[in-house]
This record gives structure tokens, C-alpha cells and sequence, in this order.
């Protein structure tokens, strides 16, 4: 099938930045959406025009570098799928495609569809961690867990910090990528024992950073490709509030 | 050159606990005189990088990718090996080690393979104790699953995504000490040289990705973990910029590189579907716990799979081997996949596939039990062909997806450069000619977590600080170098884009060294890689500049690096004329078809020493001794 594609292109950071239109010819339904992408570059190769900048890597949906707001949506149309995931059996002949970077205070543009997203890295480093060194830990059977509890720190931890949550909320919010990892240690006795600190340096190293806060539209949750649901964002909440109450635990 | 494993004496299960005793210790308040660059931030780097800065070493750590979080390990899928015998069903430290010296053909080396069964346990509580959330049953206890080629359940998991849960354990320690301070953490820079000065490794050259600028970084050791070379045949399991580039750099500076024709073909990976292919997906191969391996009896059978009765199936691996069945180890899966193929009985569109199917498992423990097991990968297959797998049989093929050769190290995992280590999948040492399933995430974790810690800390305090900084003339020399290559690349202006050279490249390597080789054929290969290098450097053509972020850049320097290591693969192949593990030679073969070794002339590690490009490199052999177990046939009927 043939498509039109509208393209954001940006030299680098200081450059202003600006839709392009591409054709992209003779796409196979049976493409992923980036090897659509990879035809249109060797395309644009050969026309002498630089091709489209774009981060990936994995290409199977779980190291997180995919990035592209695909007609408005952050990873596409398709729900719980990352642009790498999607195929082009999603699209029909003669669509329009518009894609563009994630956008977000937090995340400056490096070029054309690439963005800045170490904001998440040190958000991290503030607190997304269990403070235990290499060694002397106990055995990994000596502290009981439930299955409930373990399948939900399991659902929170499959987290792939691509930054979608940012890039959909209209706040430019990353509650739902901290309350995340809050809540996978929060609901382990391993991460308990710093919970409160934890939960307070993050959201703070979160501020900083210029994320916005959460008004509740849920927008994350449905762009997520992993699927996390924002009900950890009431669980960090709730644990931000306990850290407030109680400030000495942890 | 005299290649000295330094393998300790004494009895087997003593020597780590030996050499760890008579290792030299860097004193408490002197370990911040000494630094440590690690170049990669997968689970070896991670965990090396964490663990150094912990101890009080200074930490730079490098990778090429926007964050830490995203190296290749995160694409693990299965599992984790540990010997913790939780299940009470036979598995022991010995087991496990014995286990992993067979499944690699006995090919690998018994002390370092011991040694990483024995630290197994204590990766588990680790990982543990870092919050990862492994899979754990009703009563609190974590669970194990039986993975390819084990016949206990020794396999810890979180879901299908453990590689991406004890990823992001050790990179939440390392963000721990990027935060402290103690790691200064450098992203989106690659490595493109290594700079030795006096017979021992002094640093490092990058290329910041952004900026573009080229810069040295001097410390004391610096530590490989940098992945395998798997993408040497363009379509691979591995992600798209995983590459051979730093360890080659290494390679061309005077280490060695020990047996690199060891690469693994997956059994379980989505087919190719078109000419267009960027890489390939892998089904975890837990899925062959419950999914049956079949094609049909009839060669040219276009029927489909629910149109073809039971008695013209032919479940090969079942038939086979009947005591493995379709858990028989990856190597053997793969190549009878291939034969089956050959013969013109796979499935599929192309016809280069094989069924595997649910059905059985579905009417047995139900569609429930099989969507809580592996309801993420069904989701993932059905996301990429559109073909839902509790329905129709999912089809397979095998695909590149590991190498087991790599630098060459000794026990402290040093390379024959002093100073430069080589960590993970980026070293030969732990898996012989195979690796088993849920091993790769266990060597990456120990060398990082509970080898490195104690052999860097002795080469430290026999050695001594290098006392060379960047305004050495070496690094400006390397730095030159690195800039005139650049600027090579961006001036030739050809016809073609980077990637059709490694397409090229790569259908070569897949058809002449990929799951079976032959005399003729790696002959072939070794004529045919030449003229693409030399086209490649006449007419590729690389847009855009050097001093901003330039993906095409990048890639002309990996596929640059992949054309001139491809032929010491061929070579190694070539050399060894037998059939090990994943190495299958098709003169070398059982009378039923199966890896015939060659243990008289072949019992060593091929260790190879870079005689310029497109000449064949020197062989040095490092003797394998096998003082514990007994050269056996493998033998999964």
C-alpha cells in the first residue's frame, strides 16, 4: 500500500522544527510500523535527503527506546502495543500518518523524532532503588511473599520507562512512570524498610525536573503499552501521604 | 604466546573459594585511588559498575543507549539458572555445573563454568534483596520452571520479562550510585577505540552521540560488557545497535578473541516475513515446556495445520529424542528445525517454518493455565503476525540469537591485555560451544556482581595505578584516528546506505556460517566478504555531519567493524574440523545425523591474534583439561 506520511523534522535542540511529507511506497501490511520507517529512510538515502532520526532498539516492545507520537497518540493507535509492536496491517492505503516526538518540558527534542529523557534517569537516582549493597543479603527464600503482593509488585515493575505517560497527559505528568516504581517496593517487604523516603525523594527529584502534576485524566494509563494501571498512582499518593503523617519510618 | 588460563589448583569445588583467599586486597581508604571504566550497562556492566562503586572504586560507566535501563539483557525473556535446589528434585551446585559443561559440548572451561554455578545461589538472594519481583507460588516461596536442556526445575523467572526485572535490579543499584555520586554515568557514547600504551590498556575513546565530539577517558582497568556479535548476520534476535565494535577495537589492539565461531542459533523465533525484515523476535523457549514442535509427514503439504490429521504429523523431536522430546537443547532443536525445512516440509508462507503447538497443553490444563504462563508472548506473537496462537499452531524458526565466543579471559577475567576485562556475552569463557537456557542472565550477573569485584580488586594491588592520563600522546593518536574515520566515512558519498552492505553481509554469514557449514561453503564466504568490505569503503554513502547526532554514522562504523571480524569467524569455523555444540560441521556428522567431536585434536579454545585486515589471523590454543567430568557423547535420546 502507498501512504503519506507528515514527519517532524528538527535539526537539533535550537532549531525550531517542522513537518515534512514523505511518501512511503509499496509498505507490506506485514511491516512493523518501524521498518515502514527504515523503507522511507532508504528512500530518502538515496534521494540525498538525511534520513528520519528515530530511537530504537529492541524492536520487541520491551527495552523502552521507541518514541513516536503516531497520529496524536503516543505509540499509535493500537492499545498496549509499542510503535515497534505495531504493524502495518493496522493502516489502509492512502492513510495520512502524522508522527511527531514525544513532547514535554521535561523532554527536550535532540533531532527530528529523538528526545532527552534522562529526567527519568535521575529520577531514579533520587530513590528507585532498595539501598542494599552486592553481598550479604539473606536467602532469597527466608522472607516469605505473597503471591498477590509479589503479581502486584510484578504488575508495576513491567514499567518500560519509555516516557508514553508523559507524552499523553496535557500536564506533561510522570506520576504514573514514579508511581511505578514506588509502588513495586512499596509493596515488597525489601522496599518497605525505605518506602518513606523513597516516595519523597523521587516525587521531589520529579518536580525539579519540571513534570507536571496528575489532574486525574487517565490519559497515561490508556497510552501505556504495558498497560500500568493508575491505580499506583493512588498507592504512591497514599504513600506520600503516610511519609508526610509519619516521616520518621523509613 | 603461552595462553595461561591461571585456573587455581586444588579440587574443584575449593579453587574459587582458594583464589578469592590469595587474592590481594586493596585497602579500604586506597580504593579511591584506583578507577574503573566499564563500557556497557546490560546486566554485566550494571551490576560490575554498581558493585566497583560500592567498594569504593571510581566508577565511569559508558553506553551507547539513551539510558542504562535499555541495554539488549532487558530482551531476556525465560529465566535465570540457580542452584538453589528449592524444589527438591535433584539439582545441586555440581548439577548445575555439570549441566552446563555438557550442554556446551565440553568445550568450555570446567573451573570458570563451576564457578558460575557455584555464585548461581547467590545471585538469586541478590536479586532478591533488590525488590525484583520474581514469580512466587501460594505459599510465599519463590517458583522454578524446568528450561531447555535441564531436567530440574532450576529456572527463576518474573513472568515472560525476567531479562527486564534483574536488568532493572542492577540498574537500580547503579542509579543508586549515580546518585551517590560514585558512578559518573556517561549515555548515548560509544565507545570506538581502546588505547594501550606499554603492553597494558589505559582508556578508552568515545563519540558522544549528540554532539558528536570524539574524547579520551584514562583510568586504571577498563571492563568490557558489551554483548555479543550476534548481529554479524544482520537478522538477529539482538537489538538493532548491538554490535562487535568495542570488543573488535580491543581485538585489533592485541587481545584475543577466543572461538568465535560459537554462535547460537535459537530454536524459537518468529520467521522471516519479507525482504524488508529488521530483526527477529524470540519466543522464550519456555514455551516448549507445553508447545509441541511439529511439520507435516508429506513433503509440499499445503494443507492447514487443522486439515492435517494426527497420524501425518511428524513431531521430529518427539520421535527423536524421546527422552528430551521438544525440550532437547538449542542446538539440536535448531538444526533438525533446518532439516525438516531442507527437506521441503516446513509451513508457512515462505515454507521456512515449523508448528509449534498449544493445542494439547489447551485441552489438558486449560487455556487459563496456558494464558497465566505465557499469555504476554501469546499476545506478542498474535501482535506480529496476526495469527492468534490458542487457535492455529504459532510457527517457528530457528534464528542468531547468542554467541558463546567472545575475547578471550583468563579465571580473573582478563584478556591478554593486562588491565582490560571482558565481562558477559562479550567474553568466551562460561558456555563452551552451547549455552543452555537461563544461563546468559546468570554469567552476566556473576562476573558483574561476585567475580569482578574480587579480580579486579587483586589486578589493582599487584599493578598498581597506570599513571597515564589523556594528554598522553596515545590517546591523541587514537582520537586522530577515530576523526579521520569519521570524516572517511562522511566524504565518500557512494550509492549505497549503510544497511544494504549489512544485509549483504549478513545473508552471506546466514547461508555459509550460520546453522550448518561446510568446507566449501566457508571457503566461499571468505572470498565473497572481501569485495563488499572494499565496496563498502568506495560507495557507501552517510548523510549529514559529524558534529550532531548521526545514526547513520553509527552505523557505518559497527558494519565497518562486522566486515572485517566476519572473516575470522569464517576462519575459526574453517580451522576446527569437527562439530561441537552450536558449531556443526556437515562433513563431521554421526551417522544419524548428529554433532560429531573431534575430542584428540580439538579439545582446546581457539584463540585468535589480529594479523591486519583480511589477513588470517594467528591461532593460539588454550588446552581445555578435563579433570572432573569424562568427555561423553551428548547424547538427549
Amino acid at each position: 500500500m502507498n501512504l503519506t506520511l507528515y514527519v517532524w523534522r528538527q535539526k537539533n535542540a535550537d532549531d525550531k522544527g517542522r513537518m515534512e511529507t514523505y511518501a512511503a511506497k509499496n509498505i507490506s501490511t506485514h511491516m512493523s510500523f518501524l521498518e515502514m520507517l527504515d523503507v522511507v529512510n532508504e528512500d530518502l538515502i538515496e534521494q540525498g535527503i538525511e534520513p528520519i532520526a528515530f530511537d530504537h532498539d529492541c524492536r520487541e516492545g520491551i527495552c523502552g527506546m521507541c518514541s513516536l507520537v503516531v497520529n496524536g497518540r503516543p505509540h499509535g493507535p493500537e492499545k498496549a502495543t509499542t510503535i515497534c509492536q505495531l504493524h502495518m496491517r493496522h493502516f489502509k492505503e492512502g492513510d495520512k500518518i502524522y508522527i511527531e516526538p514525544w513532547r514535554a518540558k521535561a523532554f527536550a527534542v535532540v533531532k527530528d523524532l529523538v528526545v532527552d529523557r534522562s529526567a527519568l534517569d535521575r529520577i531514579m537516582a533520587a530513590g528507585g532503588f532498595v539501598s542494599v549493597n552486592t553481598g550479604g543479603v539473606p536467602d532469597g527464600n527466608s522472607i516469605p511473599i505473597s503471591k498477590v503482593d509479589a503479581d502486584t509488585a510484578m504488575d508495576a515493575a513491567a514499567c518500560i520507562g519509555c516516557g508514553a505517560c508523559v507524552a499523553s497527559c496535557k500536564n506533561a505528568s510522570a506520576m504514573l512512570f514514579v508511581a511505578a516504581k514506588v509502588s513495586q517496593f512499596a509493596s515488597l517487604p525489601q522496599g518497605k524498610v525505605e518506602a518513606s523516603r523513597r516516595v519523597r525523594a523521587m516525587i521531589d527529584q520529579m518536580d525539579v525536573e519540571g513534570f507536571g502534576n496528575c489532574t486525574n485524566f487517565q490519559e497515561c494509563e490508556a497510552a501505556c503499552p504495558k498497560e500500568i494501571s493508575i491505580k499506583f498512582i493512588a498507592k504512591m499518593n497514599r504513600e506520600y501521604l503516610k511519609s508526610s503523617v509519619a516521616p520518621s519510618k523509613g | 604466546m603461552k595462553l595461561d588460563s591461571k585456573v587455581p589448583s586444588g579440587p574443584l569445588p575449593d579453587k574459587w573459594t582458594k583464589h578469592k583467599f590469595e587474592s590481594k586486597l586493596v585497602n579500604p581508604a586506597n580504593k579511591r585511588k584506583y578507577s574503573a571504566i566499564v563500557v556497557g550497562s546490560g546486566l554485566a556492566g550494571a551490576s560490575a559498575a554498581a558493585t566497583l562503586a560500592e567498594l569504593g572504586y571510581v566508577v565511569s560507566c559508558f553506553c551507547f543507549q539513551d539510558s542504562p535501563r535499555r541495554a539488549h539483557s532487558i530482551a531476556a525473556q525465560g529465566g535465570i539458572n540457580g542452584a538453589k535446589n528449592y524444589q527438591n528434585d535433584g539439582d545441586s551446585v555440581y548439577r548445575l555445573f555439570y549441566d552446563t559443561i555438557k550442554g556446551g559440548d565440553f568445550r568450555g572451561r570446567e573451573a570458570n563454568t563451576y564457578r558460575l554455578a557455584e555464585v548461581s545461589v547467590n545471585i538469586i538472594d541478590q536479586c532478591v534483596a533488590q525488590g525484583v519481583p520474581f514469580a512466587r507460588d501460594y505459599g510465599g516461596l519463590l517458583d522454578n520452571r524446568s528450561f531447555g536442556g535441564a531436567q530440574v526445575s532450576r529456572t527463576f523467572y518474573a513472568r515472560g520479562q525476567t531479562g527486564q526485572q534483574l536488568l532493572l535490579g542492577a540498574y537500580s543499584a547503579l542509579s543508586r550510585q549515580i546518585g551517590l555520586g560514585t558512578v559518573e554515568m556517561h549515555t548515548r557514547t560509544e565507545m570506538l577505540d581502546l588505547v594501550v600504551v606499554d603492553g597494558r590498556t589505559r582508556g578508552i575513546v568515545v563519540r558522544d552521540l549528540i554532539t558528536g565530539k570524539i574524547s579520551s577517558h584514562a583510568a586504571d582497568a577498563v571492563l568490557l560488557a558489551t554483548g555479543g556479535y550476534g548481529n554479524v548476520f544482520y537478522l538477529s534476535t539482538n537489538a538493532k545497535a548491538c554490535n562487535v565494535t568495542a570488543a573488535y577495537r580491543a581485538y585489533k589492539k592485541g587481545a584475543l578473541f577466543a572461538n568465535p565461531c560459537y554462535t547460537q542459533i535459537h530454536p524459537t523465533c518468529i520467521p522471516v516475513a519479507g525482504d524488508y525484515q529488521s530483526k527477529l523476535t524470540l519466543m522464550s523457549e519456555s514455551l516448549r515446556n507445553d508447545g509441541r514442535i511439529w511439520v507435516p509427514k508429506k513433503v509440499g503439504d499445503n494443507r492447514a495445520a487443522a486439515d492435517i490429521p494426527e497420524a501425518e504429523r511428524d513431531y521430529y523431536l518427539e520421535r527423536k529424542y524421546p527422552s528430551f522430546g521438544n525440550l532437547a537443547p538449542r542446538d539440536i532443536s535448531s538444526r533438525s528445525a533446518k532439516e525438516v525445512c531442507d527437506e521441503g516440509r516446513g509451513v508457512g508462507e515462505t515454507k521456512v517454518g515449523v508448528y509449534l503447538d498449544f493445542a494439547d497443553a489447551i485441552n489438558r490444563l486449560g487455556k487459563n493455565v496456558i494464558t497465566e504462563r505465557y499469555g504476554n508472548l501469546f499476545d506478542m506473537y498474535e501482535r506480529i503476525t496476526g495469527e492468534d496462537p490458542y487457535t492455529v499452531p504459532m510457527r517457528i524458526y530457528p534464528a542468531s540469537h547468542y554467541t558463546m565466543g567472545g575475547l578471550w579471559v583468563d579465571y580473573n577475567l582478563e584478556s591478554t591485555i593486562p588491565g582490560l576485562f571482558v565481562l558477559g556475552e562479550a567474553n568466551f569463557s562460561d558456555h563452551g560451544a552451547n549455552r543452555l537456557g537461563a544461563s546468559a542472565l546468570m554469567q552476566g550477573l556473576a562476573d558483574g556482581y561476585f567475580v569482578i569485584p574480587y579480580t579486579l580488586g587483586d589486578f589493582y594491588a599487584r599493578s598498581k595505578q597506570s599513571g597515564i592520563t589523556t594528554d598522553h600522546e596515545a590517546f591523541k593518536k587514537a582520537e586522530q584516528e577515530a576523526i579521520d574515520r569519521q570524516e572517511k566515512f562522511l566524504s565518500i558519498n557512494g550509492k549505497r546506505s549503510v544497511d544494504s552492505f549489512h544485509r549483504e553481509l549478513g545473508k552471506v554469514m546466514w547461508d555459509y556460517c550460520g546453522m550448518g557449514r561446510n568446507e566449501a561453503g566457508l571457503k566461499k564466504a571468505l572470498e565473497m566478504i572481501p569485495p563488499i568490505r572494499e565496496e563498502f569503503w568506495q560507495n557507501v554513502k552517510v548523510l549529514g555531519n559529524g558534529d550532531e547526532l548521526n545514526q547513520s554514522l553509527e552505523k557505518a562504523g559497527r558494519v565497518a567493524d562486522f566486515l572485517e571480524f566476519a572473516e575470522i569467524m569464517c576462519h575459526d569455523a574453517l580451522d576446527r574440523e569437527e562439530s561441537c555444540g552450536a558449531h556443526f560441521r556437515e562433513e563431521y556428522q554421526t551417522e544419524e545425523g548428529e554433532a560429531k567431536r573431534n575430542d584428540k585434536k580439538y579439545t582446546y579454545v581457539a584463540a585468535w591474534e589480529y594479523n591486519g585486515v583480511g589477513v588470517k589471523p594467528n591461532l593460539h590454543k588454550e588446552e581445555l583439561e578435563f579433570e572432573n567430568v569424562e568427555l561423553a557423547t551428548r547424547s538427549y535420546k
